[in-house]
Formats: C-alpha cells, structure tokens, sequence
C-alpha cells in the first residue's frame, strides 16, 4: 500500500461533524482562477472552470505539499499522425490542471485525481454558489 | 460581502519564485507537529545553495590571475555574462522546473532584509527552520557539473576559488551549517592541498567528489587523496549530477529521462570502479558516502556485481567478500527516495541494512526534495531505524 500524506495526518477520532461556511462573493473565484482560504485551522482551495466551483484541501497526496497555490495549467498531450509519428506537444484546454508546487504532482481540477496515476487524488469539499455567495462545506 | 467567522483568505494565494521559503515550506510544519520532529536529531546530508547568485564576488577569489582577468572580462564585455562568466553550466538543464510548475528550482528570488550575514545564509537557515532540521550540509549547484568542464585549469580554480569564498562568506556564521568541499579532482596535488587546508575548519566535516566526470576513480594517482582522508579522518562523498550530453542521455528527448539515468549512472560507474578495484580494502577506514542517486539503484547494484564477481574473481584480486558487502559498508543519501512500491522498497531497505547505513537528505530547494517526514510515514521501519536514517547514522559518520 502507498502510503500518502493525507491518511498519514488523519488522526483516529480526529473527524468532525461537516458545517457550511460561508466564503464570500462569488467574484473572489474567477474563471479558471482559485481562491484560497482558511476555514478553522483547514486550508481550501477553491477553482471555477467553465463556471462550476470545485474546492480541495490545499494538501498534495505526495509529500503533503500546497497543491492548491501552484500553477494552474491545462493537461499536456503528445500528437502523432496517422504513422504513429511524434509531431509535437500540445495543451488540452479543456482539461485544467493543478499542479503542486512542492514537486509537480498534477491533478485534474475536476476530479482532483492524479493526470498520470488515479490512486493519487485531493480530498475534495463540497462547494456551492447561492445568489451571488459561495459557500464551502467541511 | 464579507466571509462568515473563522474564514479569511490565505495570505499567499499562489506560490511564485518570489514567495518566501518559509510559506513555501509551511505545510512541512504538518510533519513536525504530527510526528513530533522536533525531537528528533535531523542532519540533512544535501542540500543547496546557488552560487551563481554570487558569481561576481566567487571569480574575485580566482587565484591564477591570467584566469582571474579572463574572468573579470567576461563579466565586463559579455552581455548576461556576469553570472555564468568561464562556468560549463548546460543549457538544457534549465528545464529542470518543468516549465515553472515547480518554482523553487528556478529560483528562490524572496526578500532578504537581513544583512548581518550573507543572503544565502538567510535562505539556509529558513529552510532548516521550516523543515525542522538541526544540521544542513550545504553543496553548490551547478558547480556540481564542473567535472564536465572542457579546461582542467579552469576547472581547478573554480573549485579552488568557490571553496575559499564559501568557507570565507557561508561558512562560520551559522554552525548549523555545514560542508564537504568539493575536491578539484582534475590535480590531485591541489585535492591534498585542499584537505590539508580545510580539514580542521569546524564547519567543514568531509570531502566530495563531483560524480558527474569521466575520470577512473581507481587511477593511482588518486590513492595519495584516499590515503590522506583515511589519515585525517574524513568521509569522502561522490554527488551526483546530470547530463545531457553523454553517450546515453545525448539520445534523450525529456529531462525526466535525462534526470532518471544521469543522476544514477555516474555513481554506479565510480562505485563499480571504487569496488571492483579494491579502494574498501586500500583504504579500509575511509568512511564513503554516495550521495543524490535514490536507492532503487543500490539492490540492482548489488545483485549485478556479486553475480559477475563469484564467476570472475581473479578480475577482481583485491578483494576478500562480495561486492554486496562493501556496498553495506558504506553510506547512501536517501533523496530522491523512490516510493513508488513499499515491497521493493522494504526489500532494498534491507538489502542495504538501511537502518544503518541510510542518511536522511532534502536536496532543497531542487525539485525532486524530500521533507524529513518522508522517513517517518515508512511502515516497515523501527523507532530506532527513523532515528537513525534521519540523523543518528550521520551524527556518528561525520563525528558531529
């Protein structure tokens, strides 16, 4: 078994009953932009991609690292014509990324699993937007 | 509209080369508070400074003054020469931050406004602090590839010149800090001259040979260095490095490749040299550590040479055992520590008797560091074992 950071941290008899918080305006959380917060001792970050908001602890499964402060980039992919001949790098934009900024692990904001290995992934909070204010529940 | 109580913005919303080291590293704080790190002895056995942040002052301290003023007119007439000037830094290494994915590689450009000590000082001593390390032995960067340098001269004097300037302007003013020098193995004259200069500076505590070279470590005329740090009793550690430019990695097209086999093959190579020529047994005394390859390399290593040793012994006279049992004589730096499958990594463990022979190293602030709490989150290790690689086994190496 891998061990990863995060069940490394988790603490036996360490939960908590979830409670919503309230971020703040939902104009902190632009497209393809983050917003980082602090809810009671647990970092959050929370990401927009095509107007959806998704939020993660800012704790990378690798080493622990600030996931959620690295870069946001979208997935990297190797094209080949119909020979199978390598022609080039290119950017899939529809599959944003977020890259720790300890040692490079990316996810997928979407899903918050690993681009290369879905036995990594981000603990994931439920994020949700009423009437102009986005709230975060953990 | 403002955030309900208890919810405010983190201060650092994305980390650039300019974020301080300390926010940077703040999650490592996690580690210490969860496994009570701090009381634990932490030597880090390599890390790193940047000295071509510093170049201008480090080419002042070039002794041979044709070499000097070649130096000093590089850095007059060349445009972005000033910190690269007579340097065989390669280009294509710079992708090591995979596209500024990973920031601190690139650099750690922060604000200092401490000035009672050198600026690298400063960044050295938040990095220890944030990680919860108590002893940092501190390696340049890309004087680690000064092996590969066209011009032995050259080469010598730089070494010659960074180490007077580190021991002068790093070194001394912070005894957390510490060092191996480098040797300027191009003139093994001037790698004595070295140790016989440095080896009772308090801060110094070893030796190293820049692995990424393509000299024997088994040629005679080595064996005066060997035997005068037996004599003196001084580890001697070879460092990996990368390249881009030999026989394997010049087919390469990714640094993850080029960065997967240079850092490794260059002390396989030495090691192979270093056992199969006898050194352990020339120099039984001499304390050797491999330092920045992993381990994964160590079991493979070890299987391969004893299995081509016990069918060809008499290449091998010197020696008196396997080659597996001088490897568990000696010493390995754990970073980059592949964790990728705990069963292979149980059985190199004990392959190697990593308990006893394994130090803990960061390798900040290079992309592929490893924080201290990498050691304590090993299932398979004892109470004693953690001690151990984390900084017993290096209290004892280097008398500290």
């Amino acid at each position: 078994m891998l061990l990863t950071n995060r069940m490394v941290h988790m603490k036996p008899g360490s939960e908590v009953s979830a409670v919503q918080h309230e971020i703040g305006s939902s104009d902190l959380v632009p497209e393809r932009g983050r917003y980082i917060v602090d809810i009671e001792g647990t970092t959050i970050g929370i990401f927009r991609l095509d107007g959806v908001l998704y939020a993660y602890e800012n704790i990378c499964a690798h080493q622990g690292g600030p996931v959620c402060q690295g870069r946001i980039v979208p997935r990297v992919r190797e094209r080949l014509d119909d020979a199978k001949q390598a022609i080039g790098l290119t950017f899939d934009e529809t599959d944003m990324h977020i890259v720790c900024p300890w040692h490079g692990f990316e996810y997928s904001i979407t899903t918050g699993i690993h681009a290369g290995d879905p036995s990594f992934r981000l603990r994931a909070f439920p994020v949700e937007e009423r009437e102009g204010t986005i709230y975060v529940t953990c | 509209m403002p955030p309900t109580d208890g919810v405010t913005p983190h201060p650092t919303q994305e980390i650039t080369t300019r974020t301080d080291t300390r926010d940077i590293l703040a999650n490592a704080r996690r580690d210490t508070e969860y496994y009570g790190l701090d009381d634990y002895l932490i030597v880090d056995v390599d890390s790193h400074h940047v000295e071509l942040d510093s170049w201008p002052e480090i080419v002042d301290y070039l002794e041979d003054p044709v070499v000097r003023d070649i130096a000093h007119q590089l850095v007059l007439n060349w445009p972005q020469a000033s910190h690269l000037a007579l340097h065989n830094h390669m280009a294509g290494l710079t992708l090591q931050d995979v596209a500024g994915r990973i920031p601190h590689q690139a650099a750690l450009a922060e604000p200092v406004a401490e000035t009672d000590v050198h600026r690298d000082v400063t960044l050295v001593r938040r990095a220890m602090d944030a990680m919860s390390i108590d002893v940092q032995v501190v390696f340049p960067q890309p004087m680690l590839e000064i092996g590969l340098h066209p011009h032995p001269r050259i080469a010598t004097q730089l070494m010659l010149a960074y180490n007077r300037w580190f021991t002068e302007n790093i070194l001394g003013t912070d005894s957390r800090i510490k060092t191996m020098l480098g040797l300027p193995f191009e003139d093994p004259d001037a790698c004595l001259e070295t140790i016989r200069r440095y080896a009772d500076h308090p801060d110094v505590i070893g030796f190293l040979v820049t692995s990424q070279r393509h000299t024997g470590v088994h040629r005679n005329q080595y064996m005066k260095v060997y035997g005068e740090l037996e004599r003196v009793g001084m580890p001697i550690g070879f460092h990996a490095g990368p390249t881009w430019g030999d026989f394997m990695t010049s087919t390469m097209n990714r640094f993850l490749s080029v960065h997967a086999m240079s850092f490794v093959t260059c002390n396989m190579t030495h090691l192979t040299n270093w056992i199969i020529n006898g050194i352990p047994e020339r120099f039984p005394g001499l304390r050797t550590i491999w330092i920045e390859s992993g381990i994964a390399w160590v079991p493979f290593m070890m299987q391969r040479l004893d299995h081509e040793y016990l069918m060809r012994q008499s290449d091998a006279p010197l020696l008196t055992k396997r080659p597996s049992d001088y490897m568990r004589a000696m010493y390995y730096t754990a970073q980059p520590l592949e964790i990728t499958d705990m069963g292979l990594l149980e059985s190199t463990f004990r392959a190697m008797d990593a308990e006893h022979t394994l130090m803990y190293s960061s390798d900040w602030p290079h992309w592929d560091f490893d924080v201290p709490g990498r050691i304590m989150g090993i299932p398979f290790l004892s109470a004693e074992g953690k001690r151990n690689i984390l900084g017993e086994t290096a209290r004892r190496v280097f008398n500290l």
